[in-house]
């Protein structure tokens, strides 16, 4: 029984993607793209509001296509990514030369791909969300195509998350054989019992975690970041750092613990690994950045280190931690990629550290909101990301996890380094030459309120952490 | 009890008015700055009057948690639970006692970006009455590691040469520090369901609940880790010299003042009554840390050419004694120990202020720069005397009462360290009157020291109330003993009753070994 209505907004989303492609067709030549942008923002915004109008758990398209709580936290999250990122790109792509209707166009279609991975109910459905999401990427990554550095950038995305999207797919006909389904509900029937998971087995969930590992850029598949966050537009790169990351660690989450939360002790090493791995290598190879798109690479490198935690935990507390850090990373990373867009010098983009100094004398507002980011990004009380990092650190605790937990908060004060830096350079160093003025109508607006909402998170912050456990419930029925 | 959330309104009434100057104050010219200087000055006197009230209600003669705060935050065990008892009431009285002077001492020295540092203190306020009125150890935590902020900020912005490394120092070693803490308290979230610390500190002499023997080592030493670097301990102290050096006048003040008493009130409210077994074991690693604190960085503050140097170091040996007290396990130990935290933060924070007073008119911390002070600046040479006779432990002053008490409780615990820290008392006398004969005493010959003024009438207004508050401590020591006296009574009652709890019959620690295999 197929029940489309389950699948409302993704459909709408589709329809309305198409619509804005006419839209943006049928306009006059040479017309500016903030039309379809803007329409874009309104599609998400009904489509976010589609989402929530849903409530428990269905499934439908013959076990591919699920929707429960968990599914909708992750559509929300991403669908405010896109829509922050949408409102951002606005300035940049008139400045920069990449004002053309298939921009927000892209956008929505690789949001589409987002949805369709967090609903994602069965391997094939699984890859089918994941293909359609990165291949609009693909091409905003290199949407600038007379800059040699965004074109090397895009193929270099294309070229290594098609290797990894062959790991996967490699991954998931191994699972295949040995289970016989491709549902994650039947493989967890098929494993139920069995005392000892096969080894042809273990090797298609090596090979999928790898392939997974790839799309969240975790150590050791982590290589292409910093170059595709440095190399791609900087909205892009936010972006990329906001809702495709929400979507990958959301659809993470679900493969691994639905089909073989049974078998964590299997697995559970290879995410422990891989979570310190890129703990540590998001605090340490930051340390020595001067490109700010890059340093934030690393440090999206270092975060989904910590997600990893929670996934590590494999439990409800595990989940709900990974939920909150989303959401609180989400918000922290549309704040300071705003900042990073704003930083223009003679209506030319600055990329270099060194271009912040003495912000705290010129700009006032936008070095404060900074400073919360900073601070926030190293997980100092009584702002937003500590919060973030306790609620993962408690699942670890929790599941007895501690050599993680104490790597984890070790690596913590190391990446603090850095973030700090940012900070001094923008209080304690001299102004060079001024950035320039206004910041934007759009990205002061963006700022502002990411700002709030991290600095002022710990007075109610039950609110999220008791939908989030809702959500992570419905992953363990 | 009484509904009327005062504690809170004590807490948060800096941070209001830090807002009220945030909002309300534009421009950065003479005007605005006056302003801004004026409406931090009102909102620490008024915090202090509040906190005057707390005082007042308090009641004496009783061990209980006062004037009680609870209101639902996190969920799920986690709660806003605020309340003073004889520990905290003195900490939260010593800071905001000294932050109106600190204000006072920034009148003048600070002339760029007023508004920010104005900000930057009052928000460390709210934080530092928060820290030691918190009865939740998460929101203990918070109130903790967010001081680093603005202190940060303080030492990096308004700093001296080399201000940058200083602050980033001190970040990171504090951060370092408290994060072990934060997976220790999670643990104990999870053991318990809970975070206030009257629950848990009622379950360490519970035996369905105490914690076991092999669990607290670990817990206690990860609250070690915070705390050893706040207090400073030997030899984890190092940030603390340079801090102090580079931060300006008010910053050092409330380093010294406050800060460094955070981490003896961590000691006296977690690691002696949760974790009673780990704390006695682990006595002896403390005194021995504590008398190479007191006996090598009194002989580093010996051969210091910096003022600031050398009180900062002297700093470290003073909290030796702190140490020492807190970790004899009885009342005059404990009763000690607090008292030099008392009179330390007033001592050593006028010290600063003196030095504060002549670096303004000179520019300059080198001790061999000065010399003859008394003949030009004799109110000045008065103070600085009365401050260094007080650091030394002078009869009279509040120096005296409190290491008196920590050696009598020390001569009780363990003779040896008693006697060595009797030498450290002598050590101490020797760096503090040298420096103050060569400051204050020999010849005046320098040119530009002969046009050294004397204290103006605002610098007496700074140095007028600690000098009083110093001498109060040092003849009637009762009026703040008493406020102390019920709660260190029972913490050392406590104490005992847990060690008496049969080690066999606590729970088994199996489960948590084997999930620790992971």
């Amino acid at each position: 029984m197929h029940d489309f209505a389950i699948a409302f907004p993704e459909i709408f989303l589709a329809v309305a993607s198409m619509a804005l492609l006419m839209v943006g067709v049928f306009q006059k030549p040479g017309s500016s793209s903030g039309l379809v942008s803007w329409l874009g923002v309104f599609a998400l915004g009904i489509t976010l509001i589609l989402v929530l109008s849903d409530e428990g758990r269905s499934v439908s398209f013959a076990g591919l296509f699920v929707v429960d709580s968990f599914a909708r936290f992750a559509k929300v999250l991403i669908l405010i990514g896109s829509a922050a990122a949408l409102v951002m790109s606005q300035g940049f792509i008139k400045r920069e030369g990449m004002d053309r209707f298939e921009y927000p166009v892209l956008i929505l279609i690789a949001t589409l791909g987002m949805l369709m991975m967090v609903s994602a109910n069965d391997l094939i459905s699984l890859y089918m969300g994941i293909e359609l999401q990165s291949l609009p990427l693909y091409v905003l990554a290199a949407f600038k195509r007379d800059s040699t550095r965004t074109t090397e950038a895009g193929l270099k995305y294309f070229v290594l998350g098609a290797l990894s999207s062959g790991m996967l797919l490699y991954g998931c006909s191994m699972i295949y054989g040995f289970t016989g389904a491709t549902t994650f509900g039947d493989i967890a029937n098929t494993l139920q019992g069995q005392e000892k998971a096969s080894i042809g087995l273990i090797i298609g969930i090596v090979f999928l975690s790898a392939g997974l590992a790839f799309k969240v850029s975790a150590v050791p598949f982590h290589m292409w970041t910093p170059d595709v966050y440095e190399g791609a537009p900087s909205p892009v790169t936010a972006f990329f750092a906001t809702a495709p990351k929400v979507a990958a660690i959301a659809l993470f989450l679900r493969a691994m613990l639905e089909p073989f939360g049974g078998m964590e002790a299997d697995w559970r090493q290879i995410i422990w690994l891989i979570s310190v791995l890129s703990m540590l290598l998001g605090a340490f190879a930051a340390i020595g950045q001067r490109n700010i798109k890059r340093l934030m690479a690393y440090s999206s490198i270092g975060h989904v280190g910590y997600a990893l935690v929670g996934l590590a935990a494999a439990n409800a507390e595990g989940v709900r931690g990974v939920l909150v850090y989303l959401t609180i990373y989400l918000v922290m990373n549309i704040g300071t990629f705003a900042c990073i867009l704003a930083m223009r010098r003679r209506d030319r983009m600055v990329e270099s550290i060194d271009d912040l100094r003495g912000l705290a004398k010129t700009h006032k507002g936008m070095a404060l909101a900074l400073t919360i980011f900073m601070f926030s990004l190293a997980g100092v009380p009584p702002l937003a990301g500590f919060f973030g990092k306790l609620y993962v650190f408690m699942a670890a605790i929790n599941a007895g996890l501690y050599y993680l937990a104490i790597i984890g908060v070790l690596a913590s004060v190391v990446g603090a380094f850095y973030y700090i830096r940012i900070i001094k350079i923008m209080y304690f160093d001299e102004p060079s030459e001024p950035l320039s003025l206004p910041i934007g109508k759009e990205l002061g607006f963006l700022m502002t309120v990411s700002a709030l909402l991290v600095a002022l998170f710990f007075i109610i912050p039950g609110e999220l952490v008791n939908v989030a456990a809702g959500a992570a419930d419905s992953l363990f029925p | 009890m009484f509904a009327f959330p005062l504690l809170s309104i004590v807490t948060f009434a800096p941070l209001v008015g830090a807002l009220i100057i945030l909002l309300f104050v534009r421009g950065d010219d003479a005007d605005a700055q006056k302003n801004v200087r004026w409406g931090a000055l009102f909102a620490t006197v008024g915090t202090f009057l509040l906190s005057l009230v707390v005082w007042a209600r308090f009641e004496y003669g009783t061990h209980d948690l006062q004037m009680v705060e609870n209101v639902e935050w996190i969920g799920a065990g986690i709660n806003y639970s605020m309340a003073v008892d004889g520990i905290s009431l003195p900490l939260v009285l010593l800071t905001t006692f000294l932050m109106p002077l600190c204000i006072l001492a920034s009148w003048e020295s600070i002339k760029t970006r007023v508004k920010e540092y104005m900000i930057a203190f009052l928000l460390m306020e709210t934080l530092m009455i928060g820290v030691f009125c918190a009865q939740d150890l998460l929101l203990f935590y918070l109130f903790f590691e967010a001081g680093l902020i603005p202190m940060f900020l303080i030492i990096g912005i308004w700093g001296g040469g080399r201000r940058v490394y200083a602050s980033f120092k001190f970040f990171l070693y504090t951060l370092l520090g408290s994060v072990l803490m934060l997976l220790a308290i999670l643990w104990i979230y999870f053991d318990a369901g809970t975070t206030s610390i009257p629950v848990l500190t009622a379950n360490a002499v519970d035996p369905d609940k105490a914690i076991p023997a092999g669990i607290q080592t670990w817990l206690w030493l990860a609250f070690f880790a915070s705390f050893a670097v706040k207090m400073p301990m030997w030899p984890v102290h190092t940030w603390l010299p340079d801090a102090h050096v580079e931060a300006p006048t008010a910053g050092s003040v409330i380093l010294a003042g406050v800060l460094l008493k955070m981490g003896g009130y961590g000691f006296i409210r977690f690691s002696l009554p949760m974790f009673p077994i780990a704390s006695a074991d682990f006595a002896p690693l403390i005194f021995g840390m504590s008398v190479i604190a007191i006996i090598y960085t009194s002989l580093v503050a010996l051969v210091q050419e910096d003022m600031k140097k050398l009180i900062a170091y002297s700093s470290v040996a003073h909290m030796g004694f702190v140490t020492i007290g807190l970790f004899t396990f009885n009342v005059q130990g404990l009763e000690g120990a607090m008292f030099v935290m008392l009179a330390h933060g007033l001592i050593a924070g006028a010290l600063f202020l003196c030095v504060g007073v002549v670096y303004d008119r000179l520019h300059t911390r080198e001790i061999a720069r000065y010399g003859g002070l008394a003949k030009n600046m004799p109110r000045f040479a008065f103070i600085f005397m009365l401050m260094t006779m007080a650091s030394v432990g002078l009869p009279g002053t509040g120096g005296f009462v409190g290491e008196f008490l920590v050696i009598v409780g020390a001569f009780a615990a363990n003779t040896w360290v008693a006697l060595l820290m009797t030498t450290g008392v002598i050590l101490g006398a020797a760096y503090a009157l040298w420096l103050y004969r060569r400051v204050v005493f020999g010849k005046l010959e320098k040119d530009d020291l002969k046009a050294l003024t004397d204290l103006t009438p605002r610098e007496i207004m700074i140095f007028a109330p600690i000098a009083v508050a110093v001498i109060w401590l040092g003849v009637y020591p009762s009026s703040f003993l008493d406020i102390m006296e019920p709660s260190i009574v029972y913490l050392v009652d406590h104490h005992n009753a847990a060690l008496a709890l049969d080690p066999a019959a606590l729970p088994s620690a199996a489960g948590t070994v084997d999930a620790a295999k992971h």
